[in-house]
């Protein structure tokens, strides 16, 4: 665990850069971690991540399927929105804890 | 008369029917178990099917040779479980009352899922091995291969027997050069994950074993669509791979039975508690095996760590107490590694597999992610113990909880 300074905040950040508190997320931050990803966030992308705090607020689990199943986007274009991370990418601009593949 | 009612006899219906009946007092319970078909495999065995190891007979025995005599045995299709009502109810329209129920309805493979999957080239050049009938089509299929690229792709998590595709193409390896074409067999790894497995230790582990066998992995990629004219598979992404023979792990589902009966998640997983493997929704249901939604592995091994805390907690639950038993997600699989060899991962929720040597008391160690002549030897002994204890659910000499005796931190 390591404490960040994003987009003027002081946040605490997981190894790989994940937010350790989705509480201390806001857009300034989601833009700053997107840039280094090199994406520019547009509307579609923050509805992406609202749906996805959302489910993770609600405890839910979340997969690449289940995202391209809510009505939000379909998978194509999470992957075209987040290229080569659909849901890491899309997690970590979140601010919500690294997506786990439970096998 | 209180009715005990069992969904499944798979590996862990059949197991749970067996373990309880030999404790409940038959003058208070009567013991029903209901399944779809009346022939039980043994689903490891089918990796070995393509390679001419195992024939049919090897891993099929009729479910009846399971069942305690004086168990009631349904042979029909499960149509829903209406869980205020405490009822199930059959194809057909027949209604069976319970007080208790156990899920034990496991996953099907779901070819269909996928686009292009189940189309002209199927069981022609594309084939899984997670059914019967695609093991012995894969083994025609490969008598004949004169080489090319040989592909095994992982379509969707979760699926069963997390390591089963590895195994595959290593034992693939080996068959190929034990015929002489390997030179002339290219064989890719394909998978969603972002490595040979998900947890980092094991991952690397067996990254580095396919790379040494020259076994080209490709991760991250997400299957879209079979292209059954250009015989490529290609993903979201728009990447493309082309192959000869494809082989497949299809969408793994929980049954259709229990997203009507609204007792799953959205793979029709049943919402258990992790610990005590008694349903989210009902009190009075438990679930085992492959049909839970717990954050472990999908296997026989797991089924048969849970099942002795399954019968504390369902005996508790019986008698009214509370629930004494906790389930940590205790994992152990052997995996076979070709040329008689073959590694051990064990694992639970919380600590990933580690590199060391697993105690097990009389006939181990067996090396920890370690590559030896004993593991593949565990793996045989399987097959065995499968049969003669495991389903008759005897104990075994493997506690539930995993130990951390023999492991090394890293
Ligand atoms: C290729 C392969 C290799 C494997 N290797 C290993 C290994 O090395 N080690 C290991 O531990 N595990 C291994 N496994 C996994 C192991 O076989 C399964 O995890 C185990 O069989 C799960 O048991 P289960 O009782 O949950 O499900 P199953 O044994 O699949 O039983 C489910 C039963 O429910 C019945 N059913 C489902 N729906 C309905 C319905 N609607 N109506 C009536 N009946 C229904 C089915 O007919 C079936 O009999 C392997 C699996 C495969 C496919």
């Amino acid at each position: 665990m390591a404490v960040k300074t994003i987009a003027n905040a002081q946040v605490q950040v997981t190894d790989d850069g994940y937010l350790e508190d989705m509480n201390q997320w806001n857009e300034d931050i989601a833009k700053e971690i997107a840039k280094e990803l090199g994406i520019e966030l547009t509307d579609k992308h923050f509805e992406v991540i609202n749906y996805l705090r959302e489910k993770t607020k609600a405890g839910e689990g979340l997969t690449i399927r289940k995202v391209g199943k809510s009505g939000v986007v379909d998978i194509k274009e999470l992957y075209k929105l987040f290229p080569k991370g659909p849901l890491k990418f899309s997690s970590k601009i979140a601010g919500i804890p690294k997506p786990t593949s439970c096998i | 008369m209180k009715n005990l009612l069992i969904l499944g006899a798979g590996t862990a219906g059949t197991m749970m029917l067996n373990k309880l009946y030999k404790e409940l007092d038959k003058e208070e319970w009567k013991v029903t178990i209901v399944d779809q078909y009346k022939t039980h495999y043994y689903q490891p065995g089918f990796l070995f099917i393509p390679f001419g190891v195992y024939k049919k007979e090897d891993v099929t025995k009729p479910k009846y040779d399971f069942f305690p005599a004086g168990a009631e045995v349904i042979f029909s299709p499960i149509d829903k479980i209406v869980g205020e009502e405490n009822k199930v109810y059959l194809e057909g329209g027949k209604v069976l009352n319970y007080d208790f129920l156990i899920i034990a309805t496991g996953t099907q493979t779901r070819p269909s899922e996928t686009t292009g999957l189940k189309d002209k080239l199927w069981y022609k050049d594309i084939f899984d091995f997670y059914t019967i009938d695609g093991a012995l089509a894969l083994h025609k299929r490969f008598k004949d291969f004169k080489g090319g690229n040989l592909v095994m792709c992982i379509a969707e998590l979760p699926y069963k027997c997390p390591v089963a595709p590895i195994e595959f193409v290593c034992l693939a390896e080996a068959y190929f050069t034990k015929r002489g074409i390997r030179d002339k067999v290219n064989i890719t790894y394909v998978t969603l994950m972002s490595g040979a497995f998900t947890k980092p230790v094991a991952s690397k582990m067996l990254g580095e074993l396919l790379e040494e066998k020259n076994i080209k992995v490709v991760p991250d990629f997400y299957l879209e669509h079979v292209d059954n004219e250009n015989k490529k598979i290609v993903s979201y992404d728009e990447r493309e791979i082309p192959f000869d023979i494809l082989t497949i792990v299809p969408v793994n589902m929980g049954s259709d039975m229990i997203e009507r009966s609204g007792l799953g998640d959205d793979m029709n997983y049943v919402k258990t508690n992790k610990y005590t493997l008694q349903s989210d929704q009902f009190e009075n249901i438990f679930v085992i095996g492959d049909a839970a939604n717990l954050p472990t592995s999908k296997a026989g091994s797991v089924a048969h760590f849970a099942g002795e805390i399954l019968m504390e907690n369902i005996l508790a639950a019986m008698e009214g107490r509370e629930l004494p038993a906790k389930f940590d997600g205790h994992a152990n699989c052997y995996i076979e590694t070709g040329y008689g060899k073959g590694a051990l991962i064990d694992f639970n929720y919380i600590t990933e597999p580690l590199p060391g040597t697993f105690p097990l008391p009389g006939i181990g160690p067996f090396g920890l992610l370690k590559n030896t002549k004993m593991n593949h030897y565990g793996k045989i002994l399987f097959r065995w113990i499968y049969w003669h204890i495991l389903v008759k659910g005897k104990e075994l000499p493997i506690e539930a909880d995993m130990t951390m005796a023999g492991k090394q931190r890293v």
